[in-house]
């Protein structure tokens, strides 16, 4: 054991006496599971999206390639987690991109693990359906796809169905700061701007 | 100098009282809605707090089990005593990356221990990214002013032009806040893409998963935590999170109370290093720095459960008035006024727990219901029992009062105080309470007229 942390532990161990007292931690707050999830989940997921100067888009699964070529025109080259769904539309494949390569893309298009209505947050979490985080953070635009399925009420629902396997980013609308004069300003150094698309 | 001489000094400052003064008024409100729409949100503070205080009390167990987890997931554990031991293990794995920069993401800790200085000693540049910190960087005569918005003191047109005169390379930048945020992005995304050392602060660590948690904005957390090749985070052992169920607790807690929304743009967790995903070299640096003395203390110790949220700061009528760099460290605000002097030794900073005038609102506003008012009596009765020998405190005791109550209201709020006694705490306090108890009458001026008449105008 190193010495600085057998110091600090003694330390520790010393401040807080022979017996401190462990308090029970009173959980009467709403707690997963415990508020419905229904179609009005997925209704107040897409407005508090939307208060944060995200544009929500709703569609049925077999519109969702439409939407997404509809979103992003032509011509932009967009990345892709590897092995995604089809859309339609000539994707890069992110296969190891280098930081260069990400950074020449205009957009990605990704999945979502799951998303919170209370707060309007999407849940990425590292892997095939969400990709890799540089891949969200580098382009300027994301266009991030939401199955209606996955759209649960709380975040303690959110948190009780996560684990610490994979990296998670939970995303509340574009990148902003509130540094000047607390005016909340879209868009530093994350994507500028993200479409959420929820569909199903 | 104490806080009294400091507060003189910014008192003066017109427009910085203007700045804070404005923004502190449009957060307050904005927290107070982002609150009201949570029904359970007094069960989440009870829950918060007393997650906390479990914490504390088996603190020995959480770091270690903290250790064990983090150094399963591939990452390695360093203990730091103090702030020195800990800028050295931060130099040293510079070093061995071969790189004389670093990339960091706005934190407290850091600032506390003076890393980048240290760093510069070392000839290793540490860059701030986040946009307030650039701003107070980028001034070398600036400070930070607040937990949360470190510039909170500075108004648009002073940001745009120091910006235009450093950064934007004396181009005009336009008064619009966007375009003062794109001559930030515009400097610091190459050096996002190439620099190959991050280093960051923790909001959280849950000792059961290993799992490090950043809570941010602007989207430079993330660049930091993603794109370097070696990421280094230093943590403050009170940090440390029991179970991965409490980030139920806390994510909730933390956004409403800080920014006012619901969440904040970005959360980060990650636990160890992930193949093919991010930095594949984590370290995480356990630092005491002074906690175990406030832990020593079984009535300051609950300063140690502050997630640093700055809602206290922004309903503090004393901080409203002076701003936070009157309290000449990195906590100001009331958070600041029980925490530094504990930290840095009661010595360090005697005057700082009468930088109130405890009226209370900032223990209404905790979201871990930190109960900041009786905790400044037993600070300042601790002072007055064991500094004795070095201060004068009838005198600070008494100056710092009349600094404090500064309307007759607030005066009698802190009297009902003293009189409800607040149960054991404050009669723990009351051997040193009860030599400043013999109050004067209450002032029936304003607290900035006391001070003109009382100070000067110069
Ligand atoms: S003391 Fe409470 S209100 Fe103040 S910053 Fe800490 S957690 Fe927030």
């Amino acid at each position: 054991m190193s010495t600085a942390k057998a110091d600090i532990l003694a330390r520790v161990r010393g401040a807080l006496g022979p017996s401190p007292v462990v308090p029970e931690i009173p959980r009467t707050y709403r707690l997963a599971g415990t508020l419905v999830r229904d179609a009005a989940v997925v209704d107040l997921f897409c407005e508090t999206v939307s208060e944060y100067k995200a544009t929500v888009h709703r569609v049925a699964e077999s519109a969702l390639p439409d939407k997404v070529r509809a979103i992003l025109g032509e011509g932009l080259r967009v990345g892709v987690p590897a092995g995604f769904r089809d859309l339609g539309l000539p994707v890069i494949e992110d296969r190891g991109l280098s930081v260069a390569e990400l950074d020449e893309l205009d957009a990605v298009v990704t999945g979502s693990a799951l998303a919170i209505a209370d707060t309007g947050t999407i849940v990425l979490v590292s892997g095939e359906n969400s990709g890799r985080r540089a891949l969200t953070l580098v382009p300027d635009h994301h266009v991030c796809l939401v199955a209606a399925s996955s759209v649960v009420p709380s975040v303690p629902d959110a948190i009780a169905a996560l684990g610490p396997d994979a990296p998670i980013t939970l995303v509340s609308g574009p990148s902003a700061t509130s540094d000047i004069e607390l005016d909340r300003v879209e868009g530093v150094h994350g994507p500028r701007r993200l479409d959420v698309v929820v569909f199903g | 100098m104490s806080f009294q001489s400091a507060a003189k000094v910014t008192l003066k400052d017109a427009q910085l009282r203007r700045n804070i003064g404005k923004a502190t008024t449009l957060i307050r409100e904005k927290r107070l809605r982002a609150v009201a729409e949570v029904p359970d949100w007094e069960p989440l503070r009870d829950a918060g707090e007393a997650i906390k205080a479990h914490t504390m009390a088996t603190l020995p167990e959480q770091l270690e089990k903290l250790e064990a987890a983090v150094t399963a997931a591939g990452g390695v554990v360093h203990w730091a005593r103090d702030g020195a031991e800990a800028n050295a293990i931060v130099a040293s794995i510079a070093k061995r990356v071969g790189t004389d920069e670093v990339i960091k993401v706005k934190s407290l800790a850091t600032d506390e221990i003076e890393m980048n200085e240290a760093l510069e000693a070392e000839g290793i540049h540490a860059l701030e990214t986040d946009l307030a910190e650039l701003i107070v960087q980028l001034n070398p005569e600036d400070k930070q002013s607040h937990i949360l918005v470190p510039a909170i003191h500075r108004n648009r047109a002073e940001i745009r032009t120091l910006f235009e005169q450093t950064i934007a390379q004396g181009q005009s930048l336009g008064n619009e806040a966007s375009a003062i945020a794109e001559a930030a992005r515009l400097h610091l995304r190459n050096k996002f893409l190439t620099v190959p050392m991050a280093v960051s602060g923790a909001n959280f660590g849950i000792a059961e998963t290993g799992t490090i948690g950043v809570v941010e904005s602007e989207g430079n957390g993330r660049m930091c935590l993603t794109m370097p090749r070696v990421l280094v985070t230093l943590m403050g052992i009170e940090k440390v999170l029991p179970a991965w169920q409490d980030l139920e607790v806390f994510l909730q807690l933390l956004p409403r109370s800080s920014t006012a929304e619901r969440m904040n743009p970005y959360t980060s967790l990650w636990t160890g290093v992930r193949p093919g995903d991010g930095p594949q070299e984590f370290h995480l640096i356990l630092l005491d720095g002074g906690r175990t003395n406030v832990l020593a203390d079984e009535v300051g110790r609950a300063a140690l459960h502050c997630i640093r949220c700055s809602a206290c700061l922004n309903v503090c009528p004393v901080y409203e008035r002076v701003g936070g760099q009157a309290y000449e460290s990195v906590y100001p605000g009331p958070i600041g006024a029980i925490l530094t002097p504990q930290l840095n030794g009661l010595g360090s900073a005697p005057s700082l727990p009468w930088a109130s005038s405890l009226c209370g609102a900032c223990y209404e506003v905790c979201p871990v219901k930190i109960d900041i008012p009786s905790i400044l009596i037993h600070l300042r009765g601790r002072v007055v029992r064991e500094e004795k020998s070095r201060l004068t405190p009838e005198a600070l005791a008494m100056k710092g009062m009349a600094a404090a109550f500064s309307t007759r209201r607030r005066y009698e709020a802190a009297q009902r105080l003293a009189k409800l006694g607040r149960g054991p705490i404050v009669k723990a306090a009351l051997p040193g309470w009860t030599a400043m108890r013999d109050l004067p009458e209450p002032p029936k001026e304003t607290f900035r007229d006391w001070w003109k008449r009382e100070h000067g105008e110069g």
